[in-house]
């Protein structure tokens, strides 16, 4: 094949065009991920996405609030008559039995943040009051009233001893 | 010696060319209202929220465990440092007062019609980088008012099909907003307003292709321009001196009227303050978010109704030139919206209530009515002003208009001109 054959050779310009364009776009791509990943949580963020609670110190009828991952966790350790109570109800408007949202009857372990927009709710009486909006929650952390949609949020957690609970991992 | 200096760049760049096309012997319709002082207001106010910034910058510390702190040492230690805050902080509500009325002279004198859809669009494409800009600006002070308002618009990102809680995490650096959120946000502050410069240049690009709209709506075929330099530079200054006085006022008499009195409150992510607003220049598009009452529902709305002004352009059907200024029932159209939108930014700022969500609802529905019947009012608005018979002095501007534009055919024909 002389030179000039292979200049005037346009379908052969343009395989080389398209290859160079999709090799260079897959090389572009591929560095953009380690800037895309940096802003993920970096590796001391993640070491706080699992926290360990000593339940001793809690009395019955008593809360306590942990960070867990930087957000209020409601750890409220419930009366006979608060665990009778909130087993007679199914809830509000997103009904579910209480004994579906607890590991043992006794502790209530809910994320305190309201499912509405994110405001964190005050116990008050029975369950909790969200002075955002006017949410209420029962003992068993359910909407009892609106504007939440949902049920606080039960996070992954178990029990390592009788009482001390691991929040982060179920 | 100083025209030896000029000659010498000019052979190497076109400096005098340059100033005398762009700026000094500019065309600019010699009937243009103060109203076409608001583009020029914008500029001045994002050089100056770039110079207090930059200067800010100097002294404020992006940490979560320092920042709140920082910025009480700018307040009380540093020289003048209450004063480049509060200009910066009240420059932010000027920026977005300015560009409101910029658009809503806009919106009344249907500037954004052909030729300048891509003007149009450049300036939407700068209203969303500046709102971006404020909205992580904000966040710098690190009060409750900052801390919980990252924290429900970061969340809004949760309606993002599939991936939203992934989204919300990548964004923030964090499961909540935290220090890893802070550093990002500052970084892109100080980046952002570059991006704006640089699309402030193609809106100027833009500008000086198509060039300025004027009150009557026909271009009057290119005769009544004045040079840009002394007129306009004269009446941008005059009117500079207007926004001066005001800004000033707020600056020196009044700067906290504009900053949430619950922001003076280190941020708490364990509690949150019993009543949660945005600035004032979120209002209605908050107010919008809380109508709808499914989460991702209110999540589109509010991104529609920002973006819903690009479509204007082919929203509006009519032909009839001057925008409301001719136009009785696009005039009642446009005071009306302006009407709803403050009552959607009074809905926005109080507390909710059975009522008040009812006039949110409405008040959202008038907002989405108007464009979506926009087509089919302007379409039959300019039916009935045919029939009806135009106005007088419309009617002359038009004739006067099409002679004057077939003279300038006939003589590009013969080759007298360009």
């Amino acid at each position: 094949m002389s030179d000039g054959s292979v200049l005037d050779d346009s379908g052969r310009r343009n395989f080389l065009i398209k290859a160079t364009s999709v090799v260079g776009g897959a090389g572009v791509a591929a560095t953009c991920v380690p800037f895309v990943a940096s802003m993920n949580p970096s590796s001391d963020v993640l070491a706080k996405a699992e926290t360990e609670v000593d339940l001793s110190e809690i009395t019955p009828g008593a809360m306590r609030t942990v960070a867990w991952q930087g957000k209020p966790v409601f750890i409220l350790r419930r009366t006979p008559e608060q665990i009778a109570a909130a087993g007679a109800s199914a809830g509000g408007p997103d009904p579910e039995a209480d004994v579906q949202r607890v590991k043992n009857p006794e502790w209530l372990v809910v994320i305190g943040v309201c499912t509405h927009m994110g405001c964190v709710p005050n116990k008050e009486g029975p369950g909790w009051v969200c002075h955002c909006h006017g949410s209420q929650y029962d003992d068993s952390g359910r909407v009892v009233r609106g504007p939440a949609p949902k049920n606080l949020e039960v996070p992954p957690y178990r029990f390592v001893a009788e009482n001390k609970i691991v929040i982060g991992r179920a | 010696m100083p025209h030896r200096i000029i000659n010498w760049i000019d052979k190497r760049f076109p400096l005098t060319s340059f100033v005398k096309h762009e700026l000094t012997g500019y065309p600019t319709p010699r009937n243009l209202s103060y109203w076409w002082n608001f583009g020029f207001l914008a500029g001045f106010v994002l050089v100056l929220q770039v110079a207090t910034g930059i200067f800010l910058a100097m002294h404020y510390k992006a940490d979560i465990a320092l920042s709140f702190d920082s910025i009480q040492h700018i307040m009380r230690d540093v020289n003048y440092g209450w004063l480049l805050r509060y200009m910066h902080s009240t420059g932010a509500s000027a920026f977005f007062l300015v560009i409101f009325i910029h658009m809503a002279r806009t919106l009344y004198y249907g500037s954004y019609r052909a030729p300048r859809e891509l003007l149009w669009w450049t300036g939407q494409g700068l209203l969303l980088l500046l709102m971006a800009t404020a909205f992580m600006g904000y966040l710098l002070p690190w009060g409750q008012m900052s801390f919980w308002g990252a924290t429900v618009i970061t969340n809004l990102f949760r309606a993002t099909p599939f991936i939203g809680d992934e989204v919300v995490i990548w964004l923030r650096g964090d499961y909540t907003v935290g220090d890893a959120t802070l550093t990002r946000f500052f970084a892109l502050h100080y980046l952002f307003p570059f991006l704006i410069i640089g699309a402030v240049v193609v809106h100027l690009v833009a500008l000086h292709t198509v060039k300025s709209s004027n009150p009557s709506g026909i271009d009057l075929a290119d005769k009544d321009n004045i040079p840009f330099h002394p007129y306009f530079t004269a009446k941008d200054f005059y009117g500079l001196g207007v926004f001066l006085i005001v800004y000033s006022v707020f600056v020196f008499f009044m700067p906290d009227s504009l900053i949430e009195p619950a922001n003076n409150i280190p941020a708490n992510p364990m509690q949150t303050p019993t009543h949660i607003v945005p600035e004032w220049y979120f209002l209605p598009f908050y107010a919008i978010l809380r109508s709808v009452p499914s989460m991702v529902g209110g999540v589109v709305a509010m991104g529609l109704s920002v973006m819903i002004f690009a479509f204007m352009p082919y929203l509006d059907r009519s032909r009839i030139p001057g925008g409301a200024h001719y136009r009785p029932i696009y005039r009642i159209l446009f005071y009306t919206f302006v009407v709803d939108m403050a009552v959607l930014g009074y809905i926005g700022y109080i507390p909710p209530t059975d009522m008040s969500i009812v006039i949110g609802q409405w008040a959202t529905l008038a907002y989405f009515g108007m464009f979506l019947m926009l087509p089919f009012i302007s379409k039959l608005e300019e039916k009935w002003m045919r029939k009806r018979g135009l106005p007088a002095e419309l009617q002359t501007l038009i004739e006067s208009e099409a002679k004057d534009k077939s003279k300038i055919m006939h003589r590009r024909r013969k080759g007298d001109i360009a």
